[in-house]
Order: C-alpha cells, then structure tokens, then sequence
C-alpha cells in the first residue's frame, strides 16, 4: 500500500493502537517491521529502500497493533515526496505513538529526524538500534543519559540479532504510562519572540489536534501547502483566519527589520536541531572507545572504489555471480524438468482413465502444463540462486559502491549516479527497478532511469541468453562452456550499461532536456551479511514472487499458443500465418518471423519466448522435451539458425519492448501514456537497429557463421 | 578554499554554504551546518564524487555541488 494513494486513514478499530515507525533511510526500519509484524517486506543496505510503504499487524501480551513503515527521511523539512508523506502521516493520520527507529553507528544525525517528530507527536519512542554493529566499531551509547536528554522513552536494540525487542514491545504495549517530556528545542531569541506570539493566537483554532509551537513555526515559515492542509484537517480556516495572518506578517516584517533573513528562517532552524543533537550527544551518551575506528570499513572502500581495482572488482563480482548461476542451475532444471515429465505421465493416464476428450487434454496437459512446467524448470534454479547471491551483496553495501564508482559517467550523461542503483533492481526484474526509481529526487534523472531500465536484461531474460550461448558458443567441456555463458551474459550486461548511457544522453538532449543535479548520496557501513536471512527472505519474498508472476503468465500464454497451433485456416496453423507474416522483418533483422513471433506473444514475460519458438517450430505446438542442449541445438539448425542468428537473437533478448508488467508499472509511475510508449520504443528500436546493423556487417563482411 | 578541494586525508571546518533550495536543504539534513568538520576520505576512480565523513556518516559529494561550500582548511 502507498502512503498517500488511499492507506485507510482511519484505524480498523478503537482498540487497535496504532504505531508508526519512521527513521533515516537504511537504519533496519524493515528488518524492525518484519521482526514485529512477521511479514516478509525486503530489506537493503541501501538509502531509500522502503518506496512502497507497508503496513502490518501484530499482537503483544494482548494488545493489538497496527504499525505503518513510514518511508525512510532525513528530514521533515525537504520537499521530496517520501518526507511529505511521512510528514503528513504523522501529522494529520492520528498515530498512537510514533516509533523513531535510530542508527547507532551514526546517532548524532540520526537525532535530528528524532527531534523534528519529537516536536511534532505527542508520544515518541526513540529507539537505538544496531548496537551491535556500534559495538562492533567502538562506540559504545548510554541509552539511558540519551532518554534522560530527549526526554522520551528510549530503547536500544540490534533488530538483526533480535536483541532487545523484548523491551521494546514492553513500551508499545504499556504506551500509556510512559512519560513524554521531549527536550525543548531553542530557536534563536528573535525567532522564540515570534513564535511564542503566534502560538498565542492559534491556540484556540489547533485546540490540541495540532502542535502549537511547531504549528507556529510552520506559520511564520510560510509553508503554504502544509498550512492549507492544516486548515483542511481542522475543518477551519488557520492560515487564512484574519488575525492569525496579521500576527504572522507583522512578525515577519519584525524579524527582517532585526536582520534575519525569512527565507533562510529554515536554515536557522535546522541548525538549532543539529546543534542540540551535537549537545546531546556530547553529554555522556556516545563514548568512543580507544579502538574505535572506522579503519577497517575505510581500507575497504578505498580498494573498491580504487582506480583500477573498482572497476575490476565490479565486473569480476558480476561474472562471478552470473557463473555460480549458470553452474549451479543445471543440475535442477534438469531434476526439475524430469520431474515434470514424470508428472505429465501421470496426467495424461488420469485424463484417459476419466475419458476426458483428447481436445481438452491435450490442451491442458501438453498446452498449458508445459508451458508452466518448463517456465518453471528453466526459471526457478537460476533465480533461486541469483536472488540471494544479488542480496548478500546487497546486506553488505556494496551497491552504493557501485553507484559511486558508476556515478562520474552518469554526470557525463547527465544522469544521476542511483540509476546504477535501480539497474541493479533491474537485474532482478525490471517493474522492480521502474518502481525503485523513486529513489532519485529529481524529476527529470528519475525518468531517465525508468525509461532505460529495461535495457538491462532482467532475471527472466538470463535462461534464453543462457542457453543460446551454451549451445552456440560452447564446443567442449562443462567447465569451459560454462564460463563462456556466464562470460557471454556478463558482456551482455556491460553492453546494457553502456546502451542505458547513450540512450540517456540522448535523451538528456532531446526529449528530457537538462542538465544533471546535485547528488547527495549516503554510503552506509559494510555490514556483514546474516546468510541464512538473507537465503530465507530472498526465496521467499523475491524468488516465489517473480516465479508467482512468471507461471500466472504462462498458463494462459500456453493455452493461447497451443489454440494457435492447432486452429487452422486453409489447412495452415494460425502461427505458422503470423510467422510467415512477421518473416521479412525477422529476415532483415537477422532473425526470422518465428522467432519474432515468439517476442510479440512474450509480450506479458521473457521467460517464454523461447518456448514458443520451440513450440512453433516443432509444428505440433506442443513444447517437446529440450532438456538436453544438444537436441535444442538440432531444433534450431535444422530451422536454419546460424551463430550469426543466435547473436541476433541474443541481441534482441537483450534490447527489445519491455515486458507487459513493467510497461504498466512504468505507466503507474509516470502516469503518462507519451512516457509509457517512449518506454516502449526506445529499447524496441535499439534492438532493432542493433540487429539489422549486425546482420548487414554479417552479409557485408560475407561472414558466414 | 572550498570542500572540493579537500584530498583524501584532509580535513576542514564549514564557513558557509553557497547554494539554496534542495541542495542545500539536502546538505543541512545531512549535519553540514557552519562549524561542523568535514574530511575527505577517498574519491572515486574517476577523481568525482568524493566521499567525506560528516559527523560519523560517510556521504558522497560531486565536486561541482562540493565547490559551492566555503571551508577553513
């Protein structure tokens, strides 16, 4: 559920205590979330993960909740859309008690946000969490002297260790009794002056649903869109009442008689939050061990981001991971798919022996059964195994390593350097690196990030570009056929990177006009990665899901195309019509009209391209068998491919239209059909163009592959 | 002398920063406020972004958005 797209605003029940949880990007918000409400919500180590907001329920000793995953802010003050949602969700959706989930390895900062909602809800319970991690680094906290300073119940606890939640549901559950004293945060005197008088004049208009004070200072900043909703949640006129207006203007015209310039009154207010975070923690609650250094994740960053090393270490850990992937898929698909067969043995005697007409058995079983069966075989072991690798590296930080190393080149291309962030999600799935997107601030680099996401193959892309370069490019031996796939996929990869920068630069000069903006981007700590997490919530969040999505497509894709290969018309099949149709644009690219065929009715996932072809070209529509490469290979040549159209293909399964899934979270997030079919054509004529292009050097060269 | 031309190594203390709207409101967020001590850790292999340590976090910076904050060395 999205913050501010229709989250229920009202609670279920009176009974249920409503908790939300709010923190700085990154501090184990979700891991906290998950621990509590025992959902599966991902996590990353990476700024911005949580950009679709959960909300979740749980019962402690008796009590009921409701907690809701605020994005994660720095701060309530920028106008970036997650600090506006998480600003009025605290504001104006009545929450019991707000939760302010704290970093331990780097409190100071992380007190900022603290005293901003501290200022703004009523109860607030700050809560400290990898401690261990601080620990781990030399910095010991005195959880006590900091709830002695803030005035607010606090609580520290290492979410990944499950350490100290205990304590924490104690304090959610006797929210009650606690006692909120929050520490008074002091503004310039000119600016406490002004304050004050104001506060005098709204205090019958807020009668307690709002702030005062920080209702005040809201005034006399001048924040229109926050003071007119303000005016809506009372049900009356605050920033327009004619006596609140005149107090604000003339305190304002008084404070820039004193010299205090109104439009850096922000500036004086952050100022004085960051100053009391210092205050607070230099008095006696963060200590610095001796030993305690930041050496060691320094040393780290300083070989990853070297100037020779960085580079290598990206593309070896990239080669690296598609080759685990490559090797150790085999084996199962193999198990799995004559798991399948056995399976379909079995069916085919049920449906004989329930003398189910042949027609709708075949449909079923050699229709839609396969189909789904072979989706599955070929898909699940390389995802099963790419997801947790992708998210240990992930656990560990590394990702914004990359964005920073990648970051120069995206300046180039006046893009922004978290786009190496959402090409990374794209590798997972690319409707997951559309949505991640959100993580850019500025508008026009995060559209340049969601209309080239898909030029990064996606998970359900890697088994035919797998195969393809087994079967094409391999000669002998396991070992070495393995390493050219995973060689091969990873050269496609980089080929993507470097797509994704042209295109942007083109379209930075013509439909995206612009120049690159500022880029603040947080480097979180190496944290070791916890394994069997990881593996646990990788498969089950990521991996069932994607499969989930890929098998509901499937199934009616199955049924369509084996209707299609057995409807004729003049004693020709519907498909071989549409690929003899679609053959003089397959030919100038490079491919033929089946294969394209098998793209236009992939349309809803990649994963089933493939298939398709087989099926068409079998003739029989009926997907037969490939589980050893050697017969794929003979299917294929005996239908006159060549290395030369394996290459084509294999570019055309890198660049072409995005999946129907993605184009429609595409069309969610832009909410614009001109962004969704851009979206659409770029990546289908690059893939277009590459392939003529490659098939005309094929026949200009007279190379005959 | 402003932050970009810090090295990995170097150290300063922030005079004032020279840019308004969401930069700088991203900056503030980030405890870069006058009189808070920055220092360079390591840059990127391309010499831009750099990475500095600002009240215990480490933050990446380009150094164009770097050469609009004034530092004493």
């Amino acid at each position: 559920m999205i913050i501010g797209e229709g989250l229920e605003r009202k609670k279920q029940s009176d009974k249920i205590v409503r908790v939300a949880l709010a923190g700085n990007p990154n501090v184990g918000k979700s891991t906290l979330f998950n621990l509590l409400t025992k959902g599966h919500q991902h996590t990353g180590n990476w700024p911005g993960k949580t950009v679709v907001n959960a909300v979740g329920q749980f019962k402690a000793r008796g009590v009921e909740f409701e907690l809701v995953d605020l994005p994660g802010t720095y701060s309530l003050m920028a106008s970036s859309p997650e600090e506006e949602s998480a600003r009025d969700f605290l504001c104006f959706d009545k929450c019991d008690v707000a939760v302010v989930v704290c970093d331990a390895t780097c409190l100071e900062r992380n007190l900022n946000l603290a005293l901003q909602i501290s200022q703004l809800c009523s109860r607030v319970i700050v809560c400290v969490n990898l401690m261990d991690e601080a620990e781990k680094k030399g910095i010991d906290i005195n959880i006590k002297a900091l709830g002695e300073q803030l005035g607010l119940p606090t609580v520290g606890i290492s979410a990944g260790k499950r350490r100290g939640i205990g304590r924490l549901i104690d304090m959610l559950v006797n929210f009650k009794e606690l006692s909120y004293f929050p520490i008074k945060i002091k503004y310039k005197s000119e600016i406490e002056l002004a304050v004050s008088s104001i506060e005098k004049e709204i205090g019958h208009i807020t009668k307690g649903m709002l702030p005062k004070r920080w209702t005040a200072l809201k005034l006399l900043e001048g924040n229109e869109k926050l003071t007119k909703k303000c005016d809506e949640y009372l049900g009356k006129a605050l920033s327009t009442n004619p006596k609140v207006t005149r107090v604000v203007n003339e305190k304002r015209q008084e404070l820039v008689n004193l010299g205090i310039d109104i439009n850096k009154l922000q500036d004086y207010i952050v100022a004085s939050l960051v100053l009391t975070a210092e205050e607070i923690c230099n008095k006696d609650v963060i200590k610095h061990r001796p030993t305690a250094n930041y050496q060691r994740d320094l040393r780290l960053d300083k070989i990853l981001t070297g100037k020779f090393v960085g580079p290598l270490v990206m593309i070896l850990l990239l080669a690296l991971v598609m080759w685990i992937t490559v090797v150790g898929a085999n084996v199962p698909s193999q198990l799995l798919w004559e798991g399948f067969s056995f399976l379909e043995k079995q069916l085919i005697s049920l449906a004989n022996f329930i003398s189910l007409p042949t027609v709708i058995s075949n449909l079923l079983i050699k229709g839609v059964y396969r189909v789904v069966a072979w989706v599955v075989s070929v898909m699940l072991p390389p995802m099963a195994i790419f997801f947790p690798l992708f998210t240990l590296l992930e656990d560990l930080g590394y990702l914004p390593r990359i964005a920073f190393n990648l970051d120069g080149a995206f300046k180039k291309c006046s893009a922004c350097g978290k786009q190496a962030l959402t090409m990374c999600m794209g590798l997972g799935c690319n409707a997951v690196g559309v949505t991640g997107s959100r993580i850019i601030d500025s508008k026009r680099e995060r559209l340049l990030s969601i209309l080239t996401n898909s030029f990064v193959p996606c998970n359900g892309r890697f088994p035919t570009l797998i195969a393809l370069s087994t079967v094409f490019f391999v000669f002998e031996g396991a070992i070495l056929g393995n390493l050219t796939a995973a060689f091969i996929v990873t050269i496609i990869i980089v080929l993507g990177v470097f797509v994704t920068m042209a295109v942007s630069v083109f379209l930075s000069k013509t439909f995206l006009k612009g120049e690159s903006s500022a880029f603040v981007l947080e480097m979180p700590p190496f944290r070791r990665p916890r394994v069997g997490s990881v593996i646990v919530r990788s498969l089950l969040d990521r991996t069932i899901f994607v499969l989930g999505r890929a098998v509901s497509v499937a199934a009616p894709a199955g049924l369509v195309i084996w209707l299609m290969a057995n409807i004729k018309i003049d004693g020709v099949t519907v498909l071989s019509l549409l690929s003899e149709f679609l053959d003089p644009l397959g030919k100038i690219m490079g491919l033929d009209g089946t294969i394209l065929l098998g793209f236009v009715l992939g349309f809803p996932a990649n994963e089933i391209v493939l298939p398709i072809i087989i099926m068409a070209y079998m003739g029989n529509g009926v997907l037969t068998d490939y589980s050893s490469l050697e017969q794929l290979k003979n299917i294929l040549i005996s239908n006159g491919w060549e290395l030369k159209t394996a290459i084509s293909m294999i570019i055309f399964t890198a660049f072409h239209w995005p999946c129907s899934t993605t184009l429609l979270t595409v069309k969610k997030e832009t909410k614009s059909l001109k962004w969704t079919a851009l979206a659409f054509i770029l990546p289908t004529l690059t893939g277009m163009v590459l392939c003529i292009g490659w098939n005309l050097l094929c026949s200009l060269l007279n190379l005959s592959l | 002398m402003t932050l970009n031309s810090l090295m990995p190594g170097q150290k300063g203390i922030i005079k004032k920063i020279n840019t308004s709207g969401e930069l700088r409101r991203r900056l503030l967020d980030m405890g870069l406020i006058k009189g808070t001590e920055v220092s360079c850790l390591f840059k990127s292999f391309c010499g831009d972004p750099k990475a500095y340590r600002v009240r215990g976090t480490v933050i990446a910076l380009r150094n164009n958005d770097s050469a609009l904050i004034d530092i004493m060395g």
